[in-house]
């Protein structure tokens, strides 16, 4: 085997700390090496033509690379490779940049160890074999999870290219937080009013199949063959036949039985309802839980009055499966509540704020309920606890957010604006209030932004005092604010009719739960891992699984949607080709070593081991072995460290080459 | 039930009171006490904010007498008292060379953690189901501020001992005597504590404003766990008359003083004459609205 | 990576980390302490100052300052952190300190009081009540303080002519000789 050995300076990167020519001619005489040389910028084009060249005019088999990572230039070298005629797989790189230049001082030594690098590298390449890459069909129809503003978005974008979607929206309807929120930052157009047109559009186009009151519940299948599960939740009344006349909703006798979660609990609703009056389908759900008929079999007011017979208290729930080739996870997020928590939890709430005792000490969503016009106070300002308007109203923003103690240590990212336009809507309907913003920083990048910001202080005269607030508590009616502006480095004390508390932006309560049914990894927060926070921050690490929106880590409207757009983008381009080509880096099984143990099978994080029958000539089957479905597997290599008959290996890094690479040294 | 006692300075002197309640009301329930023999000042204040080993070595000779004494868990009714013991146990366990340091100054080795409970634990530990089999008299004229003030509470991450900001263990003794805890600000705000001396401007403040806020809420007597809460809360209210012209009494009773007064014993029996301000429960008005 | 050589000057920052085993970076200055503090109002410079002054290194400014000796310790503060950083503990560092490094306290009672108190314990193993009185007014000439409530205690028997005495005096000794600062 006639081998070729590259060794790139990366300019100063690698030379700087690595005598490169040196490790080029130490390499020149080791055996099976043809041809040893080193080069200023290996990746540029005349540094490829160099490869290319040598590898015609020595007959090289195989080359070796001294460079940087194989995440940054692998691809450029096999490509190099595969240009001159060898195979792309006898290709092994050295990595002399983050594995030894950047990592140490020395130069005689960094040398030493960046010649060790390459001649382990050398002896792996010596035993590569050729590898083929693997095709796999694309079934080109896409799931997006989640029906709020990210998902529509996405579910839109990829239905108008042509393909069908099939959009799961967890509660009665679809429209998300955006659908409760009163005005839109930086902007203040109302934020229904640009949503529903998008929640129609879904709801009528023709590719897209709208299951909302659903759940995932199961994903099987792999990049572009996925199998779904969902679990659509009795709603006791027929879809079909409902026509959202909202009869049984007026007629129900139950009128204020369960708090309204879509009005935050400002309201009452009363067991059949839709969340809102937009809603999309406009479609009631029964809540069993506080429904007369769930409880003592008697009422029944809803059959009396719907000619359609559309009520169906048996109704159960019912399971339905789909072939989808994409997946965009768009499951937004939660608002941290301020009431006791488990000792257990990450979470510990506000005891010092009154852990929620305070019925006018509000959260930002309640806020924009309070400010809707179509909320429980029709756009007024009243305070939940006598209905009076607030005369004087103080902000509190890093509730839960920036607080390591209480809750998370991320910014929450968003609050800086919202509290912003909050303190904006009151001053422009209150304008004899006062309010004031406790903050700790303004954190208002983005276009028009921090005039905004500027705008809410300027021109509407929000008083803003930099530090966090220490107590809240009550006193006739008035909930007393205790605070230190840490500019001027004075205590504040402020007697407000009502406090509003910008609490964070949290992963949804089943985050990890629903990321360990699909297969994807999430941070300690619970919010989903792009692949790469630079380069890759719409995929998942799972091929074929996209994210949207504030399931990823706090977001706004605008970036929900461009990064939605992007999701849909990538499933397009998953889409563009009818077959898609994987790294055969894949697991392979000796079945005749294989002795059905099936630890593999336990161990694989990705449920691409498995069971294959081998049968005689009779049909009868005589051994069960483990199989890896290579569209399937990553190739981690767990399984081959588990095996304990050494069955499994990985295409790429089998025993043999990891061995002489370690016997190398 | 016997159980370790560490009285502590104030019990001996402007907190007899405190002691003498204690002591019967522990009698009554059927526990008594083993006093930690030749006990010294637990360093209190002045040690730990001016010298860090003296303040834990003062702490530790009481723990270390208590080992050896053979008592697996001792009361410090005093909510100082009991915060210094609990902290200079955390970090002895916790820092091995503060350990030995301390060790050389006493001359011992020191063993294991021992269980320090404050009075509120005391009474969960003799069993709150006592207190109600034995009570003699409903106290149902009686609006409760209960007070925690800063040290029995904090810091919660060490004492494991009820909520820092909202706690309510004391509320649920309270509502065993038939009175009735209201709800209100200054739970654990601090009363100015060890500068009852050096500033009492501070002292007077900060009392005054823990009583107001208790009176606001409709309490008309306030109950407390500690003698240095007390004696800045009932003893100063003369110099605040002084200070603030308006101010109006307001009994504060040991939390020990209304179980007493609960379990059939008298205001004399109890030591509350002893109290600046006057506190007879049968004088009370009736208040129709407590049932 | 570069090697760190640079000659390193122990400074008051590195003394509060010995003491409580916390980084003064921790803060970031977000006044929830000062926001909560009972004593606030009476401080020259807020606690959450006296931070940022040991931050950015002035360390007179900080050790000088009342503030360290107005606070009661109540930790309201601690508890309340953000950044989980135990501000009361801080404070008892930087009083040690101030009295370790002979810093001049302006116009300080508290001090006084605290010195007053300890010797008692000194003398007779516990606090003994007009023992305590006498020496701090002696020490402070502040006379008139408190003539109102002193026979109201008398007469209701709180306090003691004669002090508790422990027994085992040597110890005792040992104890305040053995952690004297030299």
């Amino acid at each position: 085997m006639k081998i070729g050995v590259f060794i790139c300076h990366c300019g100063e990167n690698i030379g700087r700390t690595v005598d490169c020519p040196r490790v080029a001619k130490a390499c020149e005489w080791l055996p099976g090496v043809e041809v040893s040389l080193d080069y200023k910028y290996m990746c540029s084009d005349p540094g490829q033509n160099m490869i290319k060249d040598e590898i015609k005019k020595k007959k090289l088999d195989a080359i070796v690379v001294g460079s940087c990572s194989p995440h940054m230039h692998e691809k450029t070298f096999r490509k190099a490779a595969v240009d001159a005629g060898i195979n792309p797989f006898l290709v092994e790189i050295a990595n002399l940049r983050e594995h030894c230049s950047w990592v140490h001082d020395d130069i005689d030594s960094a040398t030493d160890k960046a010649i060790d690098l390459v001649r382990m590298a050398i002896e792996k390449v010596k035993r590569n074999q050729p590898l083929t890459t693997i095709e796999v069909p694309v079934t080109k129809r896409t799931l997006v999870i989640g029906g709020g503003i990210a998902g529509i978005q996405a579910a839109l974008d990829v239905a108008n290219a042509g393909y069908e979607v099939v959009l799961v929206e967890k509660e009665p309807s679809i429209g998300g937080h955006m659908s409760q929120l009163s005005e839109t930052f930086p902007t203040l157009d109302c934020s229904q009013c640009i949503l529903t047109p998008r929640m129609v559009e879904v709801y009528q186009h023709p590719r897209i199949k709208l299951m909302t009151y659903s759940e995932v519940e199961k994903v099987e299948g792999f990049i572009g063959n996925f199998n779904v599960t969902i679990r659509k939740k009795a709603r006791h009344i027929d879809e079909d036949k409902c026509t959202g006349c909202g009869l049984c909703i007026t007629k129900c006798p139950t009128k204020k039985k369960a708090f309204n979660s879509f009005e935050e609990n400002l309201a009452y609703r009363p067991a059949v309802y839709v969340p809102f009056p937009q809603a999309v389908p406009n479609i009631p759900v029964i809540d069993e839980t506080v429904c007369m008929y769930y409880k003592n079999g008697k009422c029944g007011m809803c059959v009396k009055v719907c000619g359609r017979e559309a009520i169906n208290f048996d109704q159960k729930d019912t399971m339905v499966t789909e072939e989808v080739g994409a997946i965009i996870v768009a499951t937004g997020y939660k608002l941290y509540k301020i009431d006791k928590k488990p000792d257990d939890s990450p979470i510990k709430g506000y005891g010092e704020y009154g852990y929620g005792k305070y019925k006018d000490v509000v959260d930002g969503l309640q806020f924009e309920r309070i400010a809707s016009a179509s909320g429980p106070t029709s756009g007024e300002f009243k305070r939940p606890s006598d209905g009076k308007e607030p005369k004087k109203i103080v902000f509190i923003q890093c509730v839960g957010s920036r607080d390591e103690s209480k809750g998370f240590s991320y910014c929450s990212k968003i609050c800086c604006m919202y509290t912003a336009k909050h303190a904006m809507l009151y001053k422009h309907k209150v304008h004899d209030g006062e309010a004031y913003v406790f903050y700790m920083d303004i954190r208002s990048g983005g276009k028009m932004y921090d005039e905004f910001v500027r705008r809410a202080i300027e021109e509407d005269g929000v008083k803003y005092i930099r530090g966090r607030v220490s107590k809240i508590s009550e006193k006739d009616g008035k909930y007393i604010v205790k605070g230190e502006d840490t500019i001027a480095g004075m205590p504040v004390e402020i007697d407000a009719d009502m406090v509003v508390l910008a609490t964070a932006m949290i992963a949804q309560q089943d985050a990890s739960e629903l990321a360990q049914t699909i297969g994807i990894p999430y941070d300690k927060y619970g919010f989903y891992n792009e692949a790469h926070p630079k380069l890759r921050p719409i995929e998942s690490t799972t091929g074929g699984v996209f994210l949207a929106g504030a399931c990823q880590s706090p977001k706004d409207i605008p970036e929900s949607v461009a990064m939605a757009s992007a999701a849909a983008a990538k499933a397009l381009v998953l889409f563009g080709s009818d077959k898609l080509e994987r790294e055969p880096v894949v697991a392979y099984v000796n079945e005749s070593l294989c002795a059905g143990c099936f630890y593999c099978k336990k161990v694989c994080p990705y449920g691409a081991v498995e069971v294959k029958e081998l049968k005689d000539r009779n049909g009868v089957v005589y051994k069960e072995v483990a199989y890896v479905n290579t569209g399937l597997c990553q190739g981690c290599g767990t399984c081959t460290a588990t095996c304990p008959s050494k069955s499994v290996e990985l295409a790429g890094f089998n025993n043999e080459e990891i061995f002489a690479q370690i016997a190398a040294l | 039930m016997k159980l370790g006692y560490f009285p502590g300075c104030s019990q001996t002197g402007t907190a007899k009171e405190y002691d003498i309640s204690l002591r019967k009301v522990v009698e009554k329930l059927g526990a008594s006490f083993d006093e930690i023999q030749d006990w010294t000042c637990c360093g209190a204040t002045s040690a730990h904010v001016t010298n860090h080993l003296l303040a834990n070595s003062l702490s530790m000779r009481n723990i270390a007498l208590a080992e050896q004494q053979g008592l697996d868990d001792i009361v410090a009714p005093c909510a100082a008292c009991y915060n210094r013991l609990v902290l200079s146990q955390h970090e002895i366990q916790t820092q091995p060379e503060l350990k030995r340091e301390v060790e050389l100054v006493l001359d011992k080795k020191l063993g294991k953690e021992i269980k320090v409970m404050n009075l509120i634990e005391l009474f969960i530990k003799i069993g709150l189901d006592k207190i109600s089999e034995n009570k003699k008299t409903e106290l149902k004229n009686l609006k409760v501020a209960c007070y925690y003030g800063c040290l029995l509470v904090r810091p919660a991450a060490i004492t494991h001992f009820d909520d820092a900001e909202q706690p309510t263990s004391m509320e649920s003794i309270v509502e065993l005597t038939g009175a009735k805890p209201v709800d209100w600000n200054y739970k654990v705000e601090c009363c100015g504590a060890a500068h009852t001396l050096a500033r009492r401007d501070i002292v007077l403040d900060l009392s005054k404003k823990i009583l107001d806020d208790a009176k606001e809420h409709g309490a008309n007597v306030m109950v407390v766990a500690c003698p240095m809460c007390h004696s800045n809360l009932d003893m100063r209210q003369r110099a605040m008359k002084r200070e603030y012209p308006d101010h109006k009494d307001f009994p504060v009773l040991y939390l020990t003083e209304l179980l007493g007064l609960a379990l059939g014993m008298d205001e004399k029996e109890l030591g509350i004459n002893k109290h600046t301000v006057e506190f007879k429960y049968n004088e009370l008005p009736a208040d129709k609205a407590a049932v | 990576m570069s090697s760190h050589n640079h000659n390193h000057v122990h400074t008051v920052a590195d003394d509060i980390k010995e003491k409580t085993f916390q980084d003064v970076s921790l803060c970031y200055q977000c006044g929830k302490c000062s926001a909560g503090c009972p004593v606030r109002y009476y401080m020259d410079i807020a606690p959450n100052k006296i931070v940022r002054l040991i931050q950015l290194g002035f360390y007179d400014e900080a050790l000088k300052s009342e503030t360290p000796w107005l606070c009661a310790g109540c930790m309201t503060c601690s508890t309340r952190c953000p950044q989980e950083f135990d501000l009361a503990k801080f404070m008892d560092a930087v009083r040690e300190l101030a009295l370790e490094k002979g810093v001049k306290v302006n116009k300080n009672h508290i001090v006084k009081f605290h010195e007053s108190f300890l010797n008692q314990i000194k003398r007779f193993g516990r606090s003994w009540e007009i023992g305590l009185i006498a020496e701090y007014k002696l020490k402070t000439l502040d006379l008139m303080q408190d003539v109102d409530s002193a026979p109201d205690m008398l007469i209701k028997g709180k306090l003691e002519m004669i002090p508790h005495k422990v027994k085992d005096k040597k110890s005792v000794k040992n104890i305040f000789s053995r952690t004297a600062k030299k």
